[in-house]
């Protein structure tokens, strides 16, 4: 019992303080890994493959993995909902205030630079994604060879994906499922 | 209730096919809690986004948070918030308990490097969607890549960048300068 309060503990720590994110949790997890002895460094790396490959926060990932790794099926519900509860705390009095607050001039001076500043924010994650995804960027290091560069099954799936859009909206959901049996079939 | 089991279910949603961290669930947003629920609009999505980056906890998280709460109170806030994180739990704990080596399968592999494709793709357009709406002028469009150079190029921690972002807001509407229409 002592271990699950510390496990609900070390994970309230980090949800408070870990501002921006998945990987903002990650110096958090190394020291709780060595405060606690439940897990090692390598331990760290497997979590981060599992929770870059499945779907969901990365954060709440880690989470349960630690929780169900440390402490079995309570744990995986403890982690999370510990990591996760300071900021729903948090939200909800900031939606208070600013439903308060919304009318005043400057509140809506500062969304006048929010709005693009979150536009630019998500164009630099797409990018992100893009490099990851179209490029072989670790295999051209190596060989130097343009023609390495480009990851071609991608780059066609994606246009692929971007003249069917056009045609018609299809549901995000659909896309990926979609995607992500072309990948199997074609072995990505 | 009824709009508490949906906004569970929407948010169940929306973790479940959320692949590549918390700007790539933007394309899943737009559909259910814009286009298909009419919970928020684009620039509120925008501003929560925003907030999110510079307060505590996961952005996914915390917009679920937001948009819970602004539909249902906060019974809201905290079911949208069980419904985003309840797929990961599932599928951590069964990955946990009985597939370790999950990352490692080549099938797993091969269907990730598909939806990342698709992801690129998915957010590329929710990206030229919002920016005719978030991107009204010429000071907009300057902010939006100043904070796009300095999110590829620079040290600087995101919500430091938010933080600068809103400052940039209030001085250029204060001293009058503005963008004028953006054709």
């Amino acid at each position: 019992m002592t271990g699950l309060l510390r496990l609900a503990f070390e994970f309230f720590k980090t949800g408070l303080f870990a501002v921006g994110g998945g990987l903002a949790t990650l110096p958090f997890l190394y020291a709780m890994g060595t405060a606690t002895g439940w897990f090692n460094a390598q331990d760290v790396a497997n979590m981060i493959a599992i929770s870059e490959s499945t779907p969901g926060p990365m954060g709440v990932n880690m989470a349960t993995y630690v929780g169900f790794t440390s402490f079995g099926l309570p744990g995986a519900l403890l982690g999370p909902l510990a990591l996760v509860f300071p900021s729903v705390v948090i939200i909800i009095l900031i939606s208070k205030i600013l439903n308060k607050f919304k009318e005043s001039k400057l509140v809506q001076d500062v969304f006048y630079g929010l709005r693009p500043a979150s536009t630019g924010l998500i164009i630099a994650a797409g990018l992100g994604v893009a490099k990851i995804a179209l490029f072989h960027l670790d295999q051209y290091e190596i060989t130097q060879n343009i023609a390495d560069l480009l990851n071609y099954k991608s780059i066609i799936l994606a246009v692929v994906i971007y003249l069917v859009l056009r045609k018609k909206d299809f549901h995000p959901i659909l896309m990926v499922v979609a995607s992500a049996i072309v990948g199997i079939i074609f072995k990505f | 209730m009824k709009e508490l089991v949906n906004l569970f279910m929407a948010f169940f949603r929306i973790g479940a096919f959320t692949f590549g961290g918390g700007y790539a669930m933007l394309p899943m947003l737009q559909k259910e809690v814009v286009e298909k629920y009419h919970w928020a609009t684009e620039d509120e999505i925008m501003d929560y986004f925003a907030i999110g980056q510079c307060t505590p906890g996961i952005i996914a998280v915390n917009t679920a948070t937001f948009v819970g709460y602004k539909t249902r109170g906060v019974i809201g806030g905290i079911v949208a918030t069980l419904g985003i994180i309840t797929p990961s739990l599932i599928i951590i704990t069964l990955i946990a308990a009985f597939l370790q080596n999950f990352a490692d399968l080549a099938v797993v592999k091969y269907a990730f490097n598909g939806i990342r494709a698709c992801v690129c793709v998915l957010i590329f357009n929710a990206v030229t969607k919002l920016a005719k709406k978030s991107v009204i002028d010429k000071i907009c469009l300057g902010i939006c890549i100043v904070v796009l150079l300095l999110s590829l190029f620079s040290p600087l921690s995101p919500a430091l960048i938010v933080v600068l972002a809103g400052i940039a807001g209030v001085i250029f509407k204060r001293t009058g300068i503005t963008g004028g229409e953006k054709k």
